[in-house]
């Protein structure tokens, strides 16, 4: 019969109409910003640098070594290194960024800098809602406005940070272990050269007065 | 210039589009659809003659978006390309990422372990789920059934595209695939919930087809317009759902057996009259394979690591050779061909665009068919002006 | 699938004076290809669609390649007459030296075809194609009128790269517009300097975006 499939189509619109006042997986709709979804874990917009302890500027993990800037595939990273240096989070003394911009009007979230870094130093932010009514001057991140806390980092992807925390802490033990070792290691050779030294001092007296 | 004028030349053994002459009785009429026309899918334009409502010629013009791509990949490495390919087709954004990760792959010899072998056949049926649900929504759109059947879609494809936002970070513009492996493993919830989506799709397309494959309206539009032949598809290049539905049986997952398709079981579906209202059948029965081989996918998928541990992310720099990858991708064969010349960037990246390249024979199945169809008929080849115009 | 030998010497055997050149692919993929000469291609093409045992009867991709001119510095040994001063006398000595010289290896314009067999699910086969050099002698016969899926792409080729594909039947430019006078994807393209605004603009560029921005208000 003509028609008949057009009934059928209707009747299946009816179907759908009445379900979505008693089934959920019918309504999907949610009406922002008076309702919103939960941000998912993994969600990335954009980056961030990520900073230990209390200060900003001497927690930050960032090293300048200037890899992400050059894979960043929109170019949005923009770095200026240090001339002196600053101790790390193992003690280690390193350069930092005396300037970092990131562009967010030119980033597109590709989390590519993230996985690049050696350093953990940045990572994604969930936050989105970030429009302003200044193009140039407002989309431009210093690295001020771009540095947060590892707390921060904690409360925003949990699992990851705790990952990125252990392996640090890893690193951190590995590199204290290290310099415990080369501590040792340079106390002994200089108990061994003092040995040494006191033991050839008796054959040639004559050598400690040149 | 007037489109008249263009009269195409005859050229020996040319596969050329059928000369139309107008009957002569009244004015003929030029009309530029597009580029902004709410059917173009972007902005495209089709510049058309008209013979009354007779379509006596057309010709598209494309560029609008256009932003070399393939230049920007040339001066950047291999990587950083990754997240470009999203932007290319962006409803299948894991397709993409997919071909160019397996082109590179072939570049340098790399072997991609189990575990991210299935992830990635998951994600690209999901994928092309949501792409050809989608599809036919914006298909019926055109046709004049505003809304509804698109909006049954895109609740759908709401579903899938949360999965991908909880798996790779983002919706749309995933930027999931690395060379040799994925980003990040998939989790035991994660898995669970896409078994959850995926057993809730036969349900969805039930529904779809209830909704729509009998409906006489979209008969009356659909059957017997927009026809192509096999033997123009083929010699014109055409690829995916438009190859099959014109009934060649040419699906790449069968023929190359990229990835790990050759475990799985499944039909390639293939139309029989090559009109619109074939593609339609077709991509409605491909969802219905891609089910399939989601449930083998999802009740196979072994534990193991994601990423070979010889892959390089930093530093990656393949030896001087070429080498040309392709995948059947929702809209077609999407191609990448590379060449390198020992350095960290690519010395040529060239993408194969389906959605281009299917638009070879939009002339071909416009002429002489109404002014009103010519809408039909672009939105049955399924493009998407990102990967288009590149 | 046959293996691109078999498929050249099948060549050699239709079509005469096919003058077909293996190009070896060192890369792990082992696509080799096959150097057309431009006055042949378009028989040897129709021999690829039309044979029944080898049925290439899809041509997936087609693309432009860029080589430039490559300078190549090469050590010689050149026998040179020298004249010296040997126990007070002056003589002319031949002496072998070795030198450094540079030669210019022409560049070229290349479009490389991949072609797959849907009858006999069947493929990869490359073949490309080279023009003379850059500038002038850029033309090359269109495969259109054998797989017209060639028909946009050789568009873009032409439009990217100036390839000209003689007896392609529409031949303009498919992704510029009309007025747009260079080829984008050739290696030695420089923008052109009308930029708005560059990502971060700072250093040069800054210093570029506000002379730019002092001379528009």
């Amino acid at each position: 019969m003509l028609g008949e499939g057009i009934i059928k189509g209707m009747l299946e619109t009816a179907k759908n109409f009445a379900g979505s006042f008693v089934s959920a997986d019918r309504l999907t709709t949610v009406e922002y910003p008076e309702q919103r979804i939960p941000t998912a874990e993994n969600a990335r917009v954009f980056p961030f640098l990520v900073y230990d302890g209390a200060g900003w500027e001497a927690g930050l993990r960032c090293v300048a070594c200037q890899i992400c800037e050059k894979e960043c595939p929109p170019k949005c990273i923009y770095i200026e290194k240090s001339k002196d240096k600053k101790p790390d989070f193992v003690g280690k003394m390193q350069i930092y960024p005396v300037r970092f911009d990131i562009d967010i009007s030119v980033c597109m979230s590709c989390q590519i800098c993230v996985e690049v870094c050696p350093f953990e130093a940045i990572k994604m932010d969930t936050q989105f809602e970030l429009a302003t009514d200044d193009r140039f001057g407002g989309l431009l991140m210093d690295r001020q406005q771009l540095a947060k806390s590892n707390e921060y980092y904690h409360s925003i992807h949990p699992a990851e940070a705790a990952e990125v925390d252990a392996r640090l802490a890893q690193e951190k033990t590995a590199a204290e272990a290290k310099a415990k070792a080369a501590a040792e290691a340079a106390a002994a050779k200089a108990a061994a050269d003092a040995a040494k030294a006191a033991a050839a001092k008796p054959e040639t007296p004559a050598a400690g007065g040149n | 210039m007037s489109l008249l004028d263009t009269k195409p030349e005859h050229i020996e053994g040319w596969n050329r589009p059928p000369v139309i002459e107008p009957d002569g009785e009244g004015e003929l009429l030029e009309v530029a659809m597009g580029p902004h026309h709410p059917s173009t899918h972007g902005v495209f334009r089709m510049d058309v003659a008209l013979d009354g409502e007779r379509v006596v010629r057309l010709k598209p013009v494309f560029g609008y978006l256009h932003r070399n791509h393939e230049k920007i990949a040339e001066g950047t490495t291999y990587l950083a390309s990754m997240p470009y390919t999203d932007r290319l087709d962006y409803f299948c954004s894991l397709s993409n990422n997919w071909a160019y990760a397996l082109a590179v792959e072939k570049l340098v010899g790399q072997e991609v372990p189990e575990r991210a072998q299935y992830i990635r056949v998951i994600l690209a049926e999901l994928t092309r789920i949501q792409n050809h649900a989608s599809t036919i929504g914006f298909l019926l759109q055109e046709m004049g059934a505003s809304g509804t059947p698109l909006m049954y879609a895109f609740r759908e494809r709401e579903k899938i595209l949360d999965l991908f936002e909880s798996l790779t970070g983002s919706r749309m513009m995933c930027n999931y695939m690395r060379f040799g492996g994925c980003r990040v493993d998939v989790s035991g919830p994660w898995l669970a919930a896409t078994r959850k989506v995926v057993a809730g799709l036969p349900a969805f397309v039930d529904e779809f087809e209830a909704l729509l494959s009998s409906n006489e309206i979209l008969m009356a539009r659909c059957q017997g317009v927009g026809v192509l032949k096999p033997a123009l598809a083929v010699n014109a290049s055409i690829s995916g759902p438009m190859l099959r539905a014109s009934g060649v049986n040419y699906d790449i997952r069968k023929v190359d057996h990229y990835g790990i398709y050759d475990r799985f079981k499944f039909r390639v579906p293939l139309g029989d009259h090559g009109d619109i209202y074939d593609r339609y059948m077709v991509r409605v029965l491909e969802m219905r394979e891609s089910i399939g081989i989601l449930n083998q996918a999802l009740k196979e998928i072994p534990g193991g690591p994601i990423m070979d541990p010889k892959a390089k992310l930093r530093g990656f720099r393949p030896k001087a050779g070429e080498a040309y990858g392709r995948i059947e991708a929702p809209k077609g064969e999407l191609g990448f061909y590379l060449i390198s010349d020992g350095s960290p960037n690519p010395y040529r990246y060239r993408v194969r665009p389906p959605s281009l390249i299917n638009l070879t024979v939009l002339e071909d199945m416009c002429l002489g068919q109404n002014v009103a169809d010519v809408v039909l008929i672009f939105g049955s080849v399924d493009i998407v002006l990102g990967e288009v115009d590149r | 699938m046959r293996t691109v030998e078999e498929i050249k010497a099948a060549i050699e055997a239709a079509v005469p004076d096919a003058g077909v050149t293996l190009v070896m692919n060192p890369s792990p993929a082992a696509q080799h290809s096959l150097l057309l000469q431009p006055e042949k291609a378009v028989a040897v093409a129709t021999f690829l669609r039309d044979s029944p045992e080898l049925a290439f009867d899809y041509l997936s991709n087609v693309t432009g390649v860029d080589w430039l001119d490559k300078e190549i510095a090469e050590k010689v040994k050149v026998t040179k007459s020298v004249t010296k001063t040997v126990d007070g006398v002056e003589q002319t000595v031949d002496e072998t030296v070795e030198e450094t010289q540079k030669r210019v290896e022409p560049g070229y314009l290349e479009a490389v075809y991949h072609l797959y067999s849907v009858a006999l699910k069947d493929g990869p086969l490359v073949i490309r194609m080279r023009t003379a050099n850059r500038t002038d002698k850029i033309e090359m016969p269109s495969l259109t009128p054998v797989w017209r899926g060639a028909e946009f792409q050789e568009r873009e080729v032409f439009d990217l790269y100036g390839i000209v594909f003689a007896g392609h039947p529409d031949l303009r430019r498919i992704l510029m517009w009309d007025g747009f006078k260079d080829h984008p994807m050739r290696k030695d393209y420089v923008e052109p300097d009308d930029f708005e605004y560059e990502p971060t603009a700072h250093d040069e560029v800054l210093k570029r975006a506000q002379e730019r921005q002092a001379s528009r208000d």
